[in-house]
């Protein structure tokens, strides 16, 4: 038989449904995967037993012919995602023993759907990372390795327990979240699909609030379709979250090998940034190549703000989070260290609970929102987040219906290479995918070739609101021009 | 703009977030590289441009007011690092 572990989510939900194997066998493979996987440090909790329970209930489904559009696929959950009775921290101190007792709204369309729950995976503190070194479980090790070297490389963040999980097989898809670029940059320096879409398209009910108007959940996956697949059930509407829209969520799979054909690509010449390295520069140029021979016409377009989304995203998602944030106070959940009267309590279990990075961008939003500053600084970083949106949208009103840009400035770098002496140089790593958490846009970035030492690039794809269909068509086109990449196995 | 030592010790009390003194001057460092960062943005011209409110055009959802929850005050407190019967327990806050 076949490795399991080795399908596409695809191909494995067509052989469960066709009893090629069962959900029970499906999830034994991954279980042992993970297990034999550990040094990568991807999962902060494997949950077997609830996983085979599940896979028990998904054969009795597929056998009576009544499964799910999930059945019995092995998913893994960013820490993030509140999961009913299991253990969720958003790998912070704070949070160490926190077991919610209900459910977020897109794990529970994933489960309503027959997916199975692996475990929970590793991510940045709160998701404050570009490079899941920030996590109080330690950092993920990345499963690729540079040519000829053991170096330790980071899966990029802050989902890299989500993008290292999936490209070492270690379930069949996984849940991200991504705020500046947190599904879409770990995805690219680990050879998966991972799809950021809409604000609005998926619910944030239950999942731990970073920076309410920029975060937005996702799906990670081997293939452009294998995330339409998962999108479709992730999305819909939610009561319970004012800002999730209430639009039908199309059959995204369908999208998936679609025309192209006079689909007009925008190449945004800012993003053309000085000192880019020339195989980032070759990339992109391939992939409107492959665009172009598909039938789709390339258009170069200038997107003006491009320079400021980043400044503007270190004063805006700083001051959404503290305000998130002052919930962890040593009350109601979490970590208390006791402290002589209340406030010291607070100031003590802050101060305890909370990891280096949190406590700055904590301590930068206060700052920026405090008395005196506020317009100098979140006012006016809110109006140019207008202007950004603005630059998209006389775009797609002269027709352009997707600007295509590499995902990040470079490949994956080693585990405590970067950020140490200079925050901003970590924070970098966004300036391409961060300006689509602004205007609110949906993004997908796809495997797209490996760099001269081996390692994975990506293409982002950036569209219009709420049609992340045309993303999976034209993801699709590069997915099948560049083919897929794999880290060869050293663990 | 950039921050002193009172600042930063002004801003973390405001966070509530015990700062050690060793760690003023480190946090001084890095707060004012970011602030450094983003003073880029006085560039701009926003003369006359709304401030964004929400990033997808949309009107708030309403819905019926009407309870739909409740009744589950074990679950509520069942993370509660110290509680009492079905009160959060804190120092005292009143003299």
């Amino acid at each position: 038989m076949t490795d399991l572990t080795s399908l596409t989510l695809a191909q494995a939900r067509d052989a469960l449904r066709k009893r090629e194997f069962s959900a029970t066998e499906l999830v034994e493979a991954y279980i042992a995967a993970a297990e034999r996987a550990r040094v990568l440090n991807a999962f902060v909790l494997e949950t077997p037993d609830r996983a085979r329970a599940m896979a028990r209930v998904s054969d009795a489904r597929l056998a009576k012919g009544e499964g799910g559009a999930l059945e019995g696929l092995p998913l893994g959950i960013k820490d993030l995602y509140c999961t009913a009775g299991v253990r969720t921290t958003a790998c912070s101190r704070i949070l160490e023993n926190f077991v919610p007792p209900y459910e977020s709204t897109v794990t529970a369309n994933l489960w309503r759907d027959g997916a199975v729950l692996l475990g929970k995976l590793n991510n940045d503190e709160f998701a404050m990372g570009s490079s899941n070194e920030t996590s109080c479980f330690g950092p993920v090790v990345s499963p690729w390795r540079r040519r000829g070297s053991q170096q330790k490389l980071v899966p990029g963040g802050s989902s890299g327990g989500s993008a290292a999980a999936v490209a070492a097989g270690l379930c069949v898809g996984a849940t991200g979240t991504d705020t500046g670029g947190s599904i879409r940059q770990p995805a690219a320096f680990c050879g998966v699909v991972g799809v950021k879409p809409t604000y609005g398209r998926c619910s944030r009910w239950g999942i731990v609030a970073f920076a309410s108007s920029l975060d937005q959940a996702g799906p990670f996956a081997h293939t452009v379709g294998d995330c339409a697949i998962l999108l479709r059930s992730m999305a819909g509407p939610d009561a319970k979250d004012t800002t999730c829209v209430d639009l039908a969520v199309p059959d995204y799979e369908q999208a998936v090998g679609a025309s192209i054909k006079g689909m007009r690509i925008g190449i945004p010449k800012e993003y053309r940034m000085p000192g880019m390295a020339a195989e980032i520069e070759q990339l992109w140029e391939r992939g409107a190549q492959w665009l172009k021979a598909a039938g789709a016409e390339t258009v170069e377009i200038s997107l003006p703000m491009t320079k400021y989304a980043l400044p503007a995203y270190y004063i805006v998602a700083p001051a959404e989070a503290s305000s998130n944030l002052a919930r962890y106070d040593g009350v109601r959940y979490g970590l208390r260290v006791p402290g002589r009267d209340v406030i010291a309590m607070y100031q003590g279990t802050r101060a305890a609970g909370f990891g280096k990075e949190v406590r700055r961008r904590v301590m930068i939003g206060t700052y920026v929102l405090s008395a005196g500053y506020y317009d100098a600084y979140y006012l006016r970083a809110q109006k140019v987040r207008t202007l950004i949106k603005r630059d998209f949208e006389k775009c797609f009103a002269e027709g352009i219906n997707a600007v295509l840009a590499p995902t990040t400035p470079s490949a994956a770098f080693g585990i405590g290479e970067k950020g140490r002496a200079d925050p901003i140089e970590m924070y970098l790593n966004d300036v391409f995918t961060v300006t689509a958490n602004m205007a609110g846009l949906p993004g997908i970035s796809v495997p797209s070739g490996l760099d001269a030492q081996g390692l994975p690039l990506g293409l982002q794809l950036v569209g219009r609101p709420f049609d992340e269909e045309t993303l999976f068509a034209l993801g699709a086109v590069i997915e099948q021009a560049a083919g897929r990449f794999a880290p060869a196995k050293w663990w | 703009m950039s921050v002193d030592a009172d600042t930063v010790r002004h801003v973390a009390r405001l966070a509530r977030i015990a700062v050690k003194d060793d760690e003023v001057e480190p946090l001084r460092g890095e707060l004012n590289a970011i602030l450094a960062f983003v003073e880029q943005l006085g560039e701009v011209n926003v003369e006359g441009v709304e401030p964004m409110t929400s990033v997808t055009p949309m009107a708030m959802k309403m819905r019926q007011d009407d309870v739909t929850d409740g009744g589950i005050a074990d679950e509520v407190l069942q993370n509660a690092p110290t509680r009492d019967d079905h009160f959060f327990v804190v120092p005292k806050v009143v003299e």
